[in-house]
């Protein structure tokens, strides 16, 4: 019984998202930092690579680690109609399975995205994976099918000819579904059990790429669905709305975020909420220095760090004052992610800025992998794991 | 688990009869029975995720059967939606993914009788290529040169792919007429614009001249008929007259009261654009209608393929085929898809093409492109005819895509 137990106890401990792991978009709880040390700050195509993985089609979408295993998605052939989902091993990139769809919704988009844009999810024992098509699969860690959605079938409105890139989250059993679109707009709560819908609230009908953000409001947890028109918290277990704030320029495609009581509403300027006792959010302040653009911010200890057109800034979280700014160049489509008291900026180019954090920013290294570059790094256990257009990198320090 | 399965799907009338057939060739070790139970519920899996539970069952069972059930994998996607067949596509994958990593073999034999057998789903033809190819690299070479013609687009362009590595090749060596008689082999059995574009270039770099609208089934000539008002995005969802009938010589009120009346249009654009705002000049808020009258030789399938980034639908006959709200989000050729029969002789086609009221510097076009094709997408037989206005009046002319 003894033995029983402890292996199940080692059986959940292995199968599930735990320290260390980068389950979904921007990692833990769509922070955007990471808990890990010991990364390489220079590396290179063959530099301090632990492995690399030629990937089978186009992507944007992220890499997920948890359990081990490191998921990833990508899009092939004429006009990315075959959709896959990549299994690895995260320490030795054996590739563990590959699973192929055929794309149900129209794939047309902007040359920049890809129907592989959004990044999946994993709890540690599945993968949740969605494309722009509307299709929606999930995958035990081993690769068996538990359940398959074809959203644009359900919903022939959902898609655009820009291409869908908000990615899927997960609030404890329900997976947390934006799909905000000029034709048809909503927001999805699915069993993760079933793929059947727990819930389906609309949202307001534009084009929108904004990953929702899941926090705690109040004792129930909240999601946070941004559009350019307002920010509004649902319920996650039943889609009520806890609250919402109506503005105007407000980010569509980068990530709200939250620090202390404040919210954080990337925006031209972006806004800084609080949300009192009565549940209504107030502006904290706003700021014209943090001015949306692909790139989410985040926050570490107290300061927001967020991508401008040329650079870095950095702003206090409390006030929205400036600290400093620090310039990179051009280029970025990736969210910046903090590991060890770092920032790893990718640019488009292939290149990853790694700055030392502190009252002055201290660029470290600029790794170039001479590729096309458009996905947020993970960062997971001891490794950085960089998708470009062709490869999946594993970079790791060499013990 | 038969239990269970027979419970919830307790009759089997989905099963065509060439399943069964390959029921009955299945091996000892294979449960026919747990197979073709299993399959119905795959294919049984519904809106909204109705059915996932037990097709998730399902998949673990078929794919538990191991190699032997590659064939009832893909006969079974003769009758799928696009929704079974995504189930299907994957247990097959894991099959044979597991398969190959216990260093077991593939059926390759009955993988290539189902390629070689072109009545089959385009898509499980492709499928089981792919399967064969992880097995047998020389499959491509014996395969492929057969295929230029072939009713699976999939295969179609990876025969018109190797078709050109040919022609390159040919190229390469110096024999321009060995490589020009190549190129127009590849063109005959393409049908992705980025394959034509390649040959079309090959072509024209050799002194061949290549009518691309022609090739595609491209509509070139028009009556156009426009301002009627779309204010507020709302004359999308309004059905203006020339929705209840086309009268060539109508004169309409349109936008503002302004009488209007049809004019006629034809385009000489390789990928048969009519550019609206050079035809009618700049407007915003606006719905533009266009009209052409097609003969077919004989009743046919077809599928009338569109490319516009405005709010657009589509009428044959009568009929409204496609709808797509949507605006200034890109354009591509076969960007809108629906399927028709076009009727022997005379057929009305009808395009609705919305003009919204963005200001931006990028939504201000106003375009649309439709062309006449197979499944496949190679251009049908049809004629036009002009047809007489009070404007421009011509008669009699005709003209082939």
């Amino acid at each position: 019984m003894t033995r029983l137990l402890l292996s199940a106890l080692l059986l959940l401990t292995v199968h599930s998202a735990r320290a260390g792991d980068w389950p979904q978009f921007r990692g833990p709880g769509g922070t955007g930092i990471a808990d890990a040390k010991g990364l390489p700050v220079q590396w290179s195509v063959t530099e301090n690579v632990r492995w690399c993985a030629e990937l089978p089609g186009r992507g944007v979408s992220s890499p997920v680690v948890a359990g081990g295993r490191a998921y990833v998605t990508a899009a092939s052939t004429y006009r990315e109609r075959r959709l896959h989902v990549l299994c690895f091993d995260a320490v030795s990139g054996e590739k563990m399975w590959e699973r192929q769809l055929a794309a149900t919704g129209p794939t047309l988009c902007h040359p920049k995205t890809s129907m592989a844009a959004p990044t999946p999810v994993t709890d540690g024992r599945h993968v949740y994976a969605l494309f722009a098509t509307g299709d929606l699969a999930a995958f035990t860690r081993d690769g068996d099918l538990l359940w398959y959605r074809a959203l644009q079938r359900d919903y022939p409105d959902i898609t655009n000819q820009v291409g869908m890139a908000a990615s899927p989250v997960l609030a404890g059993d329900t997976l947390l579904l934006p799909l905000e679109n000029a034709g048809d707009s909503f927001a999805l709560g699915v069993d993760v059990k079933t793929g059947r819908n727990r819930w389906k609230t609309p949202r307001r009908r534009d084009i929108n790429w904004v990953t929702p953000f899941v926090t705690r409001f109040r004792g129930k947890t909240a999601a946070l669905f941004q559009t350019a028109g307002d920010i509004t918290a649902y319920d996650t277990d039943t889609g009520e709305i806890l609250w919402s704030y109506k503005g105007n320029h407000l980010g569509s495609i980068p990530s709200p975020t939250f620090v202390e009581d404040l919210v954080i509403v990337p925006g031209t300027p972006s806004v800084a909420l609080r949300v009192g006792a009565d549940g209504n959010p107030q502006v904290a302040w706003k700021s014209h220095k943090l001015k949306a653009a692909y790139a989410s911010p985040v926050v570490y200890q107290g300061r927001i760090y967020a991508l401008t057109d040329i650079g870095v800034a950095c702003l206090d979280a409390a006030t929205g004052q400036e600290i400093w700014r620090e310039r990179l160049g051009t280029g970025f489509s990736a969210s910046p992610v903090i590991a060890d008291g770092k920032l790893y900026v990718a640019k488009e180019g292939g290149a990853t800025s790694v700055i030392q954090l502190g009252d002055k920013p201290k660029i470290l290294a600029n790794n170039d992998l001479k590729e096309t570059l458009l996905a947020t790094p993970a960062i997971a256990n001891d490794a950085i794991y960089l998708r470009t257009e062709k490869h999946l990198y594993c970079i790791a320090a060499k013990k | 688990m038969v239990e269970e399965v027979e419970r919830e799907f307790p009759d089997m009338r989905r099963l065509i009869s060439g399943q069964w057939l390959v029921l009955l060739l299945l091996p000892a070790s294979v449960s026919a029975q747990t197979s073709a139970e299993a399959l119905a519920r795959l294919q049984a899996v519904g809106r909204e995720g109705a059915g996932n539970e037990a097709a998730a069952h399902a998949w673990k069972a078929i794919v538990r059967q191991g190699p032997a059930v590659l064939p009832l994998i893909l006969q079974a996607m003769n009758d799928a939606d696009a929704i079974a067949a995504n189930w299907l596509r994957t247990a097959g994958d894991a099959i044979v993914e597991r398969t190959l990593a216990a260093g077991k073999p593939l059926p390759a034999e009955a993988l290539e009788q189902f390629i070689r057998q072109r009545q089959h789903s385009g898509a499980a033809r492709r499928l089981a290529y792919e399967w064969l190819c992880r097995i047998d690299a020389k499959a491509p070479d014996r395969l492929l040169p057969g295929m230029l013609q072939d009713p699976s687009p999939e295969l179609r362009r990876d025969a018109v792919a190797a078709a050109l590595r040919q022609a390159r090749g040919r190229l390469d060596q110096g024999h321009k007429e060995a490589a020009r008689a190549a190129y127009r082999r590849a063109l005959a059995g393409a049908c992705d614009k980025d394959q034509v574009d390649l040959i079309v270039k090959a072509l024209e770099q050799l002194g061949d001249k290549v009518d691309v609208a022609a090739h595609f089934g491209f509509v070139r000539q028009w009556l156009i008929v426009a301002p009627f008002d779309n204010h507020n995005d709302a004359g999308f969802n309004s059905a203006y007259p020339p929705e209840k009938g086309v009268d060539p010589k109508a004169v309409y009120k349109g936008k503002d009261g302004k009488e209007i009346r049809w004019v006629a249009v034809t385009t000489d654009d390789p990928y048969g654009v009519v550019n609206l705002n050079k035809e009618l000049g700049k407007q915003k808020g606006v719905v533009a209608y266009a009209y052409a009258a097609i003969e077919s030789p004989k009743e046919q399938p077809i599928q009338v393929r569109a490319g516009s980034m405005n709010g657009i639908k589509i009428f044959l006959n009568g009929q409204e085929l496609y709808h797509r709200d949507e605006y200034h989000h890109g354009m591509e050729v076969d960007q809108h898809i629906a399927s028709a029969t076009l009727k022997a002789g005379r057929n009305e086609l009808l395009v609705k093409v919305c003009q919204n009221e963005q200001t931006e510097d990028w939504a201000q076009e106003w375009k649309f492109q439709v062309r006449l094709c197979d499944a496949v997408g190679a251009a049908v037989p049809f004629t036009q005819r002009l047809v007489q206005t009070n404007n421009l009046p011509k008669r009699g002319k005709e003209a082939k895509p």
